[in-house]
């Protein structure tokens, strides 16, 4: 069974069709890919997906059960989990507390223990500074921990956004162009993070520009333009696939004076 | 019985041009730069207290109003130029505390040049009441809507046929593109407060003679304003006015028919309704966010 | 990091030490009578700054929630002899109700919007409390008993002095306990980026609906208090310059922290007094505070200090 699957799904926003008609399916346990020009619809699929959107027409099933129109904080209980194009950093805490956030779901969230500082509060706080700081080491930020987030590189925040993400212990994982601006070197390492991530199982999902990134380590990309489904298969189909070369590169069907 | 109803709807309608008025001052400022102003209100009540004050100096009333009139406008583009500006770029809850401050500030300065008293203006065309159907209507507002109607044909012209009208409605629609095009949109944050500063003056000087000013009155006319602006929908000069001439009725027909009482109240009754079921008013736009 | 050495136990330990050595500097009851009040503001302001500071929501109608604590207990206990500790949990019991079933709606609201609804529910419950004369005395106000504990009366600016220093420094307490939870945290996520917080699991509606309410129960309690204290109460102090004169303390102190609030709340209290020969130009000062710290220092006294502290360090 497939953990994702779209059915469907469009979405139009004033008159433009940002997702039209779109069907598409995540099998567990592998990188897959969303890629496609600029405006083609990939961060509204994300958005529609995570349910920050509401689809205009059609279903999204997650293992099986249907989460259309669920909120984001419903699906985060269903084990999906995202970071964003536009860091969504929360700029007024510590890089750490960012990531302790990320664990709320599963933290003891009572309130009176935690206004009364009881033994049980101070025990759950202390265990999740550790989660949290052993979450950061594997994401390689960990000496930035009690740093404020608004005083971080960019770099940083970008892998910051990941831990927390990860953090939420999720099935699904979705990054929305988690190499965004970042340089070589840089893209490497979130390459090795994302692999190391699929590899305890996380299912990942991602939007990305950088096509040596998405080549290398997706086994299954999507290809999107105007809002509907190109192509979709592994990286060697959608690389010899000619409707895909044209889309991005502008072919024949295309007249001089469009973009 | 039904002159009792039409008395109600006279008043009702008279006291809605104000709101109407200084409910414009609230679009034309939104509509310029998002920016709410919690001055507003000082705006009117600058022109109430300054016509009043000249007056007495021995000023004849038509100069009187219009110094009073300018003198707010003044006051309103050094408040765009001293407190908006230096804090452009900052999130919406410090700039709402900032034009609170900016109200609190031109109240206090009010009330030290001004003191704590009541004050009235003479009628404009006398005081003989005109009878009409039973009910009694004041030459004032006569004065009240007339002047309202001008100055919403005038801002009509302004908006839709001059250029700096609509270089002012572009800057709205997008800041970026429109100071690619060469407005100035510092100035049109100028402009925009001077003329809600003007349209408040005016709603001030004419309403003053009916139900008299003093240093506070800016508080609960500049929330009542604000009130209609939002019930018309933010941003529209059509929803500013209905919106007001709606508050100015309800009001109105609460303190004649239920209780005179609770008459302030029903402004904020009815916004809280109007946010809890249609926070984008009868003629608003709706907002999406980007993510 | 020894438990001792962090910076929430020294400020609380600094606190608890100002609180106990300021009585030496009080020559007679007006300064005690200052100091009780700046306590009050404090405690209130404390809430209130979790709320504007640390979730990012607004309110400018939060003295209404103070005037129906105060109008409450001044009413169960003056007219109708219930004793003062039975009215005060009533009261706050009530305000809280009320609270949350205004909270859910208000919330859902933001920025100008938000602050309008507060700005209306302020408004609307002083107007109520003007109007309703035969309950609450109309706008001369009323008499209200003193507090009594099991008998013992509280009378007298000393003994008022100790429990509202107490119980600033529960208070802060409190604050502090709740900032560095999950519950605190979850808190600040909304303010931080509302829809990261929901991907991240957080039910952001019942969390501003939380903090709304604790900090409405801060100003009822304290609004019950202060009846008792003073005896006697006015509409005024559910009125909006009382809301405005509260978010001035938080914004000058500062927006998230919570010693920056008691810092905007003592300074705010004590500028009358200083003032005082000046009072005329009392609320020209307040408008030109508000405007020039919101320009020129966003984030408050407190924080803004703290930060040029760190810098010269680093």
């Amino acid at each position: 069974m497939s953990l994702l699957q779209v059915e469907g799904l469009s979405k139009t926003f004033g008159g433009v069709h940002a997702v039209e008609g779109l069907s598409y399916s995540v099998e567990p346990g592998k990188i897959h890919a969303i890629i496609g020009p600029n405006g083609a619809g990939k961060t509204t699929l994300f958005n529609l997906i995570t349910g920050i959107y509401q689809p205009g027409s059609g279903h999204i099933y997650l293992k099986g059960q249907s989460i259309t129109g669920l909120s984001p904080h419903a699906l985060a209980q269903r084990g999906m989990s995202r970071t964003f194009q536009n860091l969504q950093i929360f700029f007024n805490m510590s890089a750490i507390e960012n990531v302790m956030v990320g664990m709320h779901m599963h933290l003891d969230t009572r309130f009176l223990p935690a206004l009364f500082r009881l033994p049980a509060a101070i025990r759950g706080e202390r265990a999740c500074r550790a989660a949290a700081l052993e979450l950061m080491e594997h994401t390689g930020i960990a000496r930035y921990a009690d740093t404020s987030a608004d005083g971080l590189p960019y770099g940083i925040l970008k892998r910051l956004e990941i831990a927390r993400a990860l953090a939420a212990k999720p099935s699904l994982l979705l990054l929305d162009e988690p190499a965004a601006g970042l340089n070589p070197s840089e893209t490497a390492e979130i390459d090795s993070l994302i692999q190391q991530i699929a590899e305890t199982g996380t299912t990942v999902v991602l939007v990305e520009h950088d096509m040596k990134l998405v080549m290398g380590i997706s086994a299954h990309i999507l290809v999107l333009d105007y809002g509907k489904k190109l192509a979709e298969g592994t990286p060697d189909e959608i690389r010899a696939n000619p409707g895909v070369v044209a889309a991005y590169l502008g072919g024949e069907e295309k007249g001089p004076d469009e973009p | 019985m039904f002159g009792e109803f039409l008395q109600y709807l006279s008043t009702g309608i008279t006291v809605g041009a104000t709101y109407a008025l200084v409910a414009l001052g609230f679009a034309i400022i939104y509509n310029a730069s998002h920016v709410i102003n919690f001055a507003q209100g000082e705006f009117v009540m600058i022109g109430g207290m300054a016509t009043v004050f000249l007056l007495a100096a021995g000023v004849p009333l038509p100069l009187a109003i219009l110094l009073a009139v300018v003198g707010a406008t003044a006051v309103g583009v050094l408040v765009a130029r001293l407190a908006i500006e230096p804090a452009k770029d900052a999130a919406i809850v410090p700039l709402i505390i900032i034009t609170i401050g900016a109200s609190i500030f031109l109240r206090g300065v009010a009330q030290v040049i001004w003191g704590k008293e009541f004050h009235a203006l003479p009628s404009f065309s006398g005081d003989v009441p005109i009878q009409l159907g039973g009910a009694t209507i004041l030459p004032q507002s006569l004065w009240v809507l007339g002047v309202t109607v001008a100055i919403v044909f005038a801002l009509a012209y302004f908006f839709n046929r001059t250029i700096f009208g609509k270089a002012i409605l572009g800057t709205a629609y997008n800041r970026l593109a429109a100071q690619l095009v060469g407005v100035n949109t510092r100035s049109v944050l100028r402009v925009s407060f001077g003329l809600s500063a003007m349209l408040g003056a005016v709603a001030g000087a004419i309403i003053t003679p009916i139900s008299f000013t003093s240093y506070d009155v800016g508080i609960m006319l500049g929330l009542k304003g604000f009130v209609a602006a939002v019930l018309g929908g933010l941003g529209s000069g059509l929803g500013a006015i209905i919106g007001g001439l709606i508050l100015g009725l309800a009001e109105s027909f609460t303190a004649g028919y239920l209780s005179s009482n609770y008459k302030d109240a029903v402004p904020f009754v009815l916004i809280l309704l109007i946010l809890f079921f249609r926070p984008n008013g009868l003629f608003g736009k709706r907002d999406t966010e980007r993510v | 990091m020894s438990v001792w050495a962090s910076p929430r136990t020294g400020g609380l330990a600094a606190l608890a030490a100002v609180i106990v050595l300021l009585p030496l500097f009080l020559p007679n009851n007006y300064y005690y009578d200052v100091a009780i009040h700046m306590g009050v503001n404090a405690i209130v302001v404390v809430g209130l700054n979790l709320l504007i500071g640390y979730a990012g929501q607004i309110s400018l109608g939060h003295a209404g929630f103070f005037g129906l604590g105060a109008y409450s207990s001044g009413i169960l206990t003056a007219n109708y002899g219930w004793s003062p500790v039975l009215a005060l949990i009533i009261g706050v019991l009530g305000v809280s109700v009320l609270a949350y079933l205004v909270a859910r709606p208000i919330l859902r609201l933001r920025g100008h919007y938000l602050a309008m609804a507060t700005l209306g529910l302020g408004i609307i419950i002083a107007i109520v409390l003007n109007t309703e004369e035969g309950l609450t005395g109309g706008p001369d106000g009323m008499v209200v008993p003193p507090f009594s504990l099991f008998g013992w009366e509280l009378y007298g600016e000393r003994t008022w002095y100790w429990v509202v220093g107490a119980l600033l420094v529960f208070a802060v307490w409190l604050a502090l306990n709740i900032i560095d939870s999950p519950v605190g945290r979850a808190m600040r996520a909304v303010h931080g980026s509302e829809v990261a917080a929901q991907v991240a699991g957080v039910d952001t509606t019942h969390y501003k609906v939380m903090v709304f309410v604790m900090s409405a129960i801060f100003a009822a309690v304290m609004g019950s208090l202060t009846a008792h204290y003073a005896g006697f109460i006015t509409p005024a102090s559910a009125s909006f310059l009382h809301s405005i004169e509260f978010v001035t303390m938080v914004v000058l102190g500062g927006m998230a922290s919570v010693f920056g609030a008691v810092v905007g709340a003592v300074i705010l209290t004590l500028l009358p007094q200083l003032l005082s020969g000046f009072e005329d130009y009392e609320m020209a000062v307040f408008g030109l505070i508000l405007m020039l710290t919101m320009i020129f220092m966003p984030k408050g006294l407190v924080p803004t200090i703290l930060a040029r502290l760190r810098r010269r360090d680093s």
